[in-house]
């Protein structure tokens, strides 16, 4: 009885999560414009995407944010998790919730403060202020990530570096960070493809030139539905799944016991 | 006692506190070129933190540690001349076997070939040959114990410091190990700093034993000392096993006197630990030199008891005594031979107490 709820539910979740996504990318092999009938199968959507200036240069732009983000989140996320544990600050705890609420903040309301932020502190609209943008909500995850690494490392460990003549910085550098590169892929990779993904904060945060893919997909969706559209999602789709997985694949490799050995 | 007259490590008055909790209480000690000693006493006692200070984790908030002859007090681990071997070993495991030990010969910026020439010294040192490739995780518990102690007296340390580096590993292979440790620092003539709470395991490989309770230094002696002449309860009942038996000073003849125990038992005792001015104390009886016979036995306290209790052990007999007069005794008893006067519950038996064996300690 519970069993069968349970395989109905199971159903249901998959249906309403998985088949228009099956639908969408079915139909980007469809050789009719329209997005209701098939006819027959053909590339030429992935052909025509492929020659599409506008859309491969906002491609451009939006690997250029997704690998500057993650390289700053990355950077920030794993000293900030470095310091926050190892070191006894007063407000510790309360600096750790700050930092996370951005992960949850309506992006809404992120890019409509961080426009006017940027407008305050005259910083011209571009590839800049759509990477900081991004550091903002992208760092946390990496941070997490980090810490729950962190929290299975040995502490004897960094000792035992400083204990051999090595300064905290270096001890640092050759001993904690290597120890704990298997999460930072795993928050950087997670990095990248939510600055690759976002599109309401970039929306308020970046300049014509800068524009990333999402947006340029989302301008194309309001003129109409076009198979071309299709085709782009299903390299985003497959591209994002595949991320995940390995980003997911990296973190499992590292919470296994992190043993001092 | 050894008292050494440049000490290699000197720590004078050395306090540390945790908040309330005071850690180490104003501890002195002199440590000698080429000793082995032992840093010895129950959890939270006061011996890591005291080592932890050696090494630079900890700073005193009183006192001061003087390496080598330099104020170390405030310096920090990396700039000491003290390596550690670690509880967990911490071998760094994303590095080889040779990386881990080459670690800090790199940070001392040691030329390649000599780098080279020491490593591959001190791998025959510590049989490792063969595992220069290998990684921490595929070792087993005895190998990475050789590699974290290679690592820490590669560089040639002034002293090395060891955090009860034995106690993961199982009893046999750590019976091994302390007599490979105690033949390593003679080898080296480098001073150690062993910390453990295994009393067998300082006993067998100290010089001397510096024995801690409660944040402070109990006893500083050799083994024989510290298992001869305990001087408080606490390192009598620590050291070996002891009765611990009030008494009460009946009269006094010089340096020997009568004194009655609890149950009404009365021996003679030598007096000249006795605390001064005082009525009351404790003795101290190791249950090994309670001699026990059904003949009559010559010592200078005789008494009759009977066997309360008798627990086998293979080579040994435990017996529990009750004297005549009421007192009880523990007392271990060798088996010597199947045939010879076997001992039995009940039975009715000689007991004599040597006066040397004797030793009285303060009432805690």
């Amino acid at each position: 009885m519970l069993d069968g709820a349970l395989g109905i539910w199971t159903v249901v979740v998959f249906v309403f999560l998985y088949l228009p996504i099956g639908v969408l990318v079915a139909y980007s092999f469809n050789s009719s414009k329209l997005n209701i009938l098939w006819e027959s199968f053909t590339l030429d959507w992935y052909v025509q995407l492929w020659s599409n200036a506008p859309i491969l240069r906002t491609l451009k732009n939006s690997l250029i944010v997704a690998t500057g983000t993650t390289a700053v989140s990355v950077v920030i996320g794993t000293t900030g998790a470095w310091l926050l544990h190892r070191y006894r600050y007063k407000f510790s705890r309360s600096l750790q919730t700050l930092i996370c609420i951005p992960m949850m903040m309506p992006e809404i309301v992120m890019g409509i403060s961080l426009l006017i932020f940027f407008t305050a502190v005259s910083l011209p609209l571009g590839y800049v202020s759509v990477m900081i943008a991004h550091v903002t909500f992208c760092f946390p995850f990496v941070l997490v990530a980090v810490q729950a690494r962190l929290q299975g490392l040995d502490p004897a460990l960094e000792e035992a570096a400083l204990d051999l003549g090595a300064t905290p910085l270096k001890a640092f550098w050759l001993v904690i960070v290597p120890c704990l590169r298997p999460a930072i892929l795993s928050g950087g990779l997670m990095a990248f493809t939510l600055s690759m993904d976002e599109l309401i904060i970039s929306y308020f945060t970046t300049s014509p030139a800068s524009a990333t893919l999402p947006l340029k997909v989302f301008g194309m969706a309001k003129v109409g539905l076009n198979p071309m559209l299709n085709a782009l999602s299903a390299v985003f789709i497959v591209t994002t799944i595949i991320l995940v997985l390995f980003s997911e694949y990296l973190r499992r490799l590292g919470t296994r016991p992190a043993q001092a050995a | 006692m050894i008292a050494p007259a440049q000490p290699m490590i000197d720590i004078r008055s050395v306090t540390k506190r945790f908040g309330d909790f005071t850690a180490v209480n104003d501890v002195s000690l002199a440590i000698g070129p080429a000793e082995f000693i032992t840093l010895l006493g129950p959890s939270g006692c006061g011996k890591t933190t005291l080592l932890r200070m050696l090494s630079g984790f900890e700073h005193p908030d009183q006192g001061d540690i003087r390496i080598d002859g330099a104020d170390v007090t405030h310096l920090a681990p990396y700039r000491r001349n003290v390596n550690q071997v670690f509880q967990s070993y911490a071998l760094f495991p994303h590095l080889s076997v040779w990386d881990n030990i080459a670690f800090g010969l790199r940070m001392q910026k040691v030329p390649a070939e000599e780098q080279r020439r020491r490593i591959e010294e001190v791998i025959d040192l510590v049989a490792l040959r063969g595992f220069e490739k290998r990684k921490p995780t595929q070792l087993s518990g005895g190998q990475r114990q050789r590699v974290a102690l290679a690592r820490a007296i590669v560089p040639r340390p002034s002293v090395l410091l060891l955090d009860e580096p034995l106690s993961a590993l199982d009893a046999k292979l750590r019976h091994q190990m302390q007599l490979e440790l105690k033949r390593l620092q003679k080898h080296l003539g480098m001073t150690f700093v062993f910390v453990t709470h295994d009393q067998e395991e300082a006993l067998t490989m100290s010089d001397r034993i510096a024995v801690f309770n409660q944040g402070r230094l109990e006893q500083l002696g050799t083994a024989a000392d510290i298992y001869h002449r305990p001087r408080t309860a606490f390192v009598a009942d620590f050291i070996g096993e002891a009765n611990l038996v009030d008494a009460e000073l009946l009269q006094r003849n010089g340096n020997v006197g009568r004194v009655r125990l609890k149950g009404g038992l009365e021996i003679i005792v030598p007096l000249d630990q006795w605390p001064e001015g005082h009525a009351k104390a404790v003795v101290s009886i190791r249950p090994e030199k309670v001699h026990v016979s059904k003949q009559p036995i010559k010592a200078e306290n005789v008494f009759s008891a009977r066997v309360e209790e008798e627990v086998f052990q293979g080579a040994l007999d435990r017996l529990t005594l009750v004297t005549d007069a009421g007192t009880r005794l523990h007392a271990i008893v060798a088996n010597e031979s199947a045939l010879l006067e076997a001992i039995h519950e009940g039975d009715q038996v000689w007991c004599g107490l040597h006066m040397d064996d004797l030793v009285i300690v303060a009432a805690d």
